[in-house]
């Protein structure tokens, strides 16, 4: 009979369970002492929230190339990041010549969505032939062989654009039209804010209906179901893969607009963090589904911007603000941990024996 | 007496039904053999038994011992071994280091004893490498323990994957399609070879099995399933008769054929 | 492109892919920066070579690829493939010439374009040049394509290692020049920046000649010492390793300062190689989060022995166990949770781990206990009675020891039932379940060890430097040690040496590399992956059945009856 308990209870388990149980009780202790506390007025959380749904948005935005990516070739494309950073670094040289030119000024519409355009393209291009030349002559390769490549070209990317571009932060030109605040009936939000909401909003939309309704969705997504089948059908599969690339590239380069909209700069090794919390989003969101990475995405911008204060600052931890990566990356360990399919569950099952 | 009891026993996935409402008895020392039509629920028996599967309800007993919510590895320790319908060797061991994995539980020597290189280790080291040089023998690899797996011939890792689920010095030996692929010559020496097997060594033999002849020629009880429900069971003589196995397994033209009995 | 055209000039492709290269390769700055160097004085420079070796190696894969449509093709496809080669570096230079590219791309300055035109004073002598060269290049590699196989290889020996002298001159020529004999050998050699002409020549001849000498008789040899008996090859690696120990405990000696401090960058690397050898070569288990354990063995020797904090006032050696300790026992409550998961996301879990365990470092919560941002300074230096290991000579030693320890202790485990074990759960991680391996546990303890042999490594790093900071212990490092065994060879030892020497000692020894040390790891890596996966240096498949013969004489006798089990 002993022997029957100690072959069913797992120890591993035991202890993941109470990780994770001394964590919420931690996270709940520190929550109520801050807003007993009230250091912070209903302005500053709702300046949280609007801060954390417009990062949260850019962060969705780049999750739907790994989420896609994953999908069909169940591999983590390390060197999403450098495709989200190439964009806007490539499309900053245009913008400094339009503000030069005072293109942005007198038209600033115009000026914009050139940016947006080259920025797609160039990070399109990169997914394009990151594909072609790193990922598609390892198909069937074992698992940590393409993934031991991404780490390879993201660094290779990485440096690669430090080598053309220089190594120093360079600052986006701003933009008049987006400076300044709006009033939204009591709440005051920064106007590059809503362009950024609203943008990624129109963009994740429009990219989930080309998945559902068009033929060629159609076609990605029945890639993504079976290689085999959809081959047998037709579909050419590596047309198809290489597609999935360039359609989450261009999600990256226009969400590289957005963010250095957001954070006025642009910089070689921008792409790292991004590119790992937005990782984060896909997974919280299960990964492989589109819906999913939209949902983490704004999950984890909003426990990014919230948390800190609203977890930490109760527990009496100084400067708790530093320590915003560190609660992205230990919600992207906990989900790993304790529910690796995600929020809304994700649509690859393991396949075992 | 049976080694292995298998009662009420389903597995679901999502919807689809694999097996249902299954009792299996499999005796001592025999040769008992499942069959069925290709999604029958054959492998999702084995890997129900072997621990891969939990099963939602019924039991399978090891003698006394519920292996119900086992892992692999405790289950494979009371002494289940299995090979696989497509086979998973290690590819880049060595054939030896192949069975030397599969001894991991026989032996006892712990992280500083290896370490330190004491003498309980290399004895036992040692006599593993003889064992395991026995069971190349054994399976007619000898001369052959430096080749990695991946680059043995298709027959010879058949047999190193059954040399290598003996290492486990099994009670009972789960053969998943043993003679897939192999020619009629080949299949008759398969035949053989399993015979001797439970002869020499004693143990229990499940087999799933594709080709009749192999099933026919061998087996001293036959399970029938199809859709995961059991259909019928009996000698080899009387399965072939039952008039739903012809049906479901052999075909319609089949029914055609005379019967043995 | 339109296929049929490639298809009948097979250099078309290569020589606009090769295009790119060359001209990546001169906007991203490498040619410039290494041109400084001179590899044969006044003739070639660094710069130049990379380009030229770029360009032979493309050439030479559109003549094979020429050679598949006859012997005519070879000549056309790889000319083809030069000029075109050619005629991108020309249109980069006239587009230079033309506008500032300047504001863009920041290295594509007027002496990049100097370079390339081989610094003619007319535009268009140098671009004629440029041309020629390139059509020399195809000439040259389909050439090198029809030689005989044994030839090629001696000419490419040859040519290498005149690429390699030059380029390590500052390597050898100080050593060299210490031996009073081979001072004037040297000047020779030596004049200036890079090998002398008539220097380069005779080393070629000397090389080429050994080289074919060994493509004749080297067979032979090979085939002597394998039918040597057991007991005097035995005796034979025995006196190698020898050799090789003594060498070791000499070089600090010979090489001097600069060399032996590289040496113990090398050596650091080789240290916390072996370790994470253990975990991804033989568990497969991706970790990216290493550097956490290195942080922690340099951490807590930090606050066990540094003064400037104040907690304890412990020397190095009683510091060092507890370090290690610490960095196991993170491993086990690191690995617990994490090693449930599947291998991808084992690896970016591990990557978040570590970059928690920086962000905590850096942060000024924990700054009374930690340092924050400052780091923790005034570590002591080891010591052993009155010895102090100090200079980089003297540290050299320490890590050697760690180095032949922790080399020690791989070795044994790699050959054992744990070992296999291992390489079972990286080979098939459910079938090596089924054979009666407990995943966590086995995982586990790779887990672990690794950690400790990073919390090792830690401990000596901390004392080598006397200080520590958050910086040291960012996420590159662990992407360096990956890189370091995946170009040596997952899961081979040696491998983790040749891979440390390659991408960590040449980098120190050669300055100029210094800025694009990262861009060549991310390349290697991906080049590894695609052409090599295997590695510079590939684990060897272990003999056990041979070095078993008299016990399977023995076994013989006791055969298939007692062969079973359960008889």
């Amino acid at each position: 009979m002993l022997q029957r308990i100690r072959e069913r209870l797992n120890p591993t388990d035991i202890v993941m369970w109470s990780i994770g149980g001394i964590l919420l009780i931690m996270i709940c202790w520190g929550s109520v002492a801050t807003l007993v506390k009230g250091v912070y007025s209903t302005h500053h959380w709702i300046d949280f929230i609007i801060f954390g749904l417009a990062q949260g948005s850019v962060y969705a935005l780049i999750a739907m190339g790994y989420t896609m990516v994953y999908g069909v070739l169940r591999m983590i494309n390390f060197a999403h990041s450098e495709v989200f950073m190439s964009g806007p670094y490539t499309a900053y040289y245009f913008a400094a010549y339009f503000y030069r030119s005072g293109l942005l000024e007198s038209h600033p519409v115009i000026s914009m969505v050139l940016v947006f355009i080259i920025s797609m393209a160039t990070s399109t291009l990169i997914a394009y032939l990151l594909e072609l030349i790193a990922y598609r002559p390892l198909r069937g390769a074992p698992r940590l062989v393409p993934l031991i490549t991404a780490i390879g070209a993201s660094f290779f990317l990485q440096y690669v654009f430090k080598g053309l571009y220089g190594s120093g932060f360079q600052a986006y030109p701003v933009v008049k039209a987006l400076e300044g605040h709006l009033m939204v009936g009591p709440i005051r939000i920064l106007k590059f804010q809503i362009l950024v909401i609203v943008a990624a909003a129109i963009l994740m939309v429009a990219l989930y209906q080309f998945t559902q309704r068009t033929r060629l969705g159609k076609a990605l997504r029945s890639v993504s179901e079976d290689k085999e089948a959809s081959a047998l059908m037709g579909i050419d599969v590596d047309r198809m893969i290489s597609m999935t690339f360039m359609i989450g590239g261009a999600a990256a380069g226009a969400a590289g607009v957005l963010y250095a909209i957001m954070f006025k700069q642009v910089h070689f090794f921008m792409g790292f963090i991004p590119g790992i919390k937005a990782f984060t989003a896909a997974v919280l969101g299960g990964i492989g589904n589109i819906p999913g990475a939209m949902l983490g995405g704004i999950f984890l911008g909003l426990v990014e911007s919230v948390g800190p204060s609203l977890f930490l600052d109760g527990l009496g931890i100084v400067a708790p603000y530093q320590l915003k990566d560190a609660i992205a990356f230990s919600l992207l360990v906990l989900v790993l941990i304790f529910r690796p399919t995600g929020i809304l569950g994700e649509r690859l099952a393991v396949k075992k024996a | 007496m049976a080694v292995i009891t298998i009662t009420k026993l389903t597995k679901q996935f999502g919807g689809l039904i694999a097996i249902e409402n299954l009792d299996i008895e499999v005796k001592e020392q025999s040769i008992h053999s499942v069959i069925g039509p290709n999604g029958a629920g054959k492998t999702t028996l084995f890997n129900c038994m072997t621990g891969f599967y939990r099963p939602e309800i019924g039991d399978i007993r090891l003698d006394d011992h519920s292996l119900v919510g086992l892992l692999p590895d405790q289950i494979v320790r009371h002494g289940i071994a299995r090979t696989y319908q497509n086979i998973r060797l290690f590819p880049d061991l060595t054939a030896m280091e192949n069975i030397l994995v599969g001894m991991h539980s026989h032996l006892r020597s712990g992280y500083f004893g290896i370490v330190l290189g004491l003498p309980t280790t290399r004895k036992e080291e040692q006599k593993a490498n003889e064992e395991a040089l026995r069971l190349l023998k054994f399976v007619n690899l000898a001369g052959k323990g430096d080749l990695l797996a991946k680059n043995l011939p298709y027959g010879n890792q058949r047999r190193l994957e059954i040399a290598r689920a003996l290492a486990t010095r099994p009670k009972v030996l789960c053969l998943d399609e043993p003679a897939a692929g192999m020619n009629p010559k080949e299949s008759q020496d398969l035949m053989d070879f399993i015979r001797h097997l439970r002869d020499v060594l004693g143990i229990t033999i499940l087999l799933i099995e594709h080709q009749m002849r192999v099933v026919m020629g061998i087996s001293e009880k036959v399970t029938v399933l199809d859709y995961g429900k059991k259909i019928a069971e009996g000698t080899p003589t009387e399965v072939q008769c039952d008039p739903r196995v012809i049906e479901a397994y052999l075909g319609r033209g089949s029914a055609t054929q005379p019967c043995a009995a | 492109m339109n296929p049929a055209l490639t298809q009948r000039f097979p250099g078309i492709r290569l020589g606009l892919i090769g295009g790119v290269s060359l001209v990546l390769l001169s906007l991203i700055g490498m040619v410039e920066t290494f041109n400084q160097r001179e590899i044969i004085s006044d003739l070639i420079s660094m710069g130049q070579t990379l380009l030229l070796l770029t360009a032979v190696f493309i050439a030479y894969l559109a003549a094979k690829r020429g050679r598949e449509h006859g012997r005519a093709q070879v000549f056309g496809a790889s000319i083809t493939a030069g000029l075109i080669m050619a005629g991108m570096l020309t249109l980069l230079v006239l587009l230079g010439q033309a506008i500032n590219m300047r504001q863009v791309f920041i290295n594509a300055s007027p002496v990049l374009f100097q370079i390339l035109i081989f610094q003619q004073e007319e535009l268009w002598a140098g671009i004629g040049l440029l041309l020629l060269a390139g059509a020399l290049i195809g000439f040259s590699a389909a050439l090198l394509c029809l030689l005989p196989h044994w030839l090629r290889r001696v000419i490419t020996t040859g040519l290498c290692s005149v690429a390699g002298v030059g380029l390590l001159q500052d390597l050898i020529a100080p050593i060299l020049s210490d031996w009073s004999l081979l001072a004037d050998f040297t000047d020779l050699l030596f004049p200036g920046n890079g090998l002398s002409i008539s220097g380069a020549v005779g080393l070629f001849i000397v090389v080429a000649a050994l080289s074919a000498l060994w493509s004749f008789r080297g067979q032979a040899l090979q085939t002597r010492i394998k039918a040597l008996p057991p007991q005097s090859r035995r005796g034979l690696n025995f006196a190698a390793l020898l050799a090789g120990a003594l060498v070791m405990l000499v070089l600090p000696q010979v090489l001097g300062l600069f060399l032996s401090e590289v040496m113990t960058i090398v050596g650091l690397y080789i240290l916390l190689g072996l370790g994470l050898n253990i975990v991804v070569g033989f568990a497969g288990l991706l970790d990216l989060g290493y550097v956490a354990f290195f942080a922690i063995g340099s951490y807590t020797v930090a606050i066990l022995t540094s003064p400037e904090l104040g907690f304890f006032d412990w020397n190095f050696w009683q510091a060092l166990p507890l370090a290690v300790l610490f960095g196991v026992l993170a491993g086990v409550i690191l690995g617990v949770p994490v090693l449930k998961m599947r291998g991808d996301y084992l690896a970016i879990a591990t990557l978040g781990f570590g970059e928690i365990i920086r962000i905590m470092v850096l942060s000024d919560f924990l700054r009374p206990w930690l340092g924050g941002a400052q780091g923790i300074g005034k570590i002591p230096k080891a010591a052993i009675g009155g010895f102090e290991f100090a200079t980089p000579q003297e540290i050299y030693y320490l890590i050697l020891a760690g180095c032949a320890l922790v080399g020690f202790i791989s070795w044994r485990l790699r050959d054992s039932r744990l070992g296999r074990a291992w390489m079972a759960v990286r080979e098939d991680e459910d079938v090596a379940q089924a054979m009666g391996i407990e995943l966590v546990a086995t995982k586990l303890l790779a887990f672990a060890t690794g950690a400790g042999f990073s919390a090792l490594s830690g401990a000596i790093f901390a004392t080598k430097l006397g200080s520590v900071y958050p910086h040291s212990f960012n996420v590159m490092i662990s992407i360096n040690i990956l890189c370091v065994i995946i170009v040596g060879g997952m899961g081979s030892m040696p491998g983790v040496a040749v891979g440390a020497i390659a991408l960590v000692g040449l980098p120190e020894l050669l300055r100029e590399f210094a800025e694009y040390r990262l861009l060549v790891y991310g390349a290697a890596l991906m080049a590894m992956m695609l052409l090599r996966p295997e590695g510079l240096w590939p684990e060897a498949t272990r003999q056990r059945e041979l070095h078993e013969e008299e016990d399977a004489v023995r076994a013989s006798k006791l055969a298939e009856g007692s062969a079973g089990p359960r008889s």
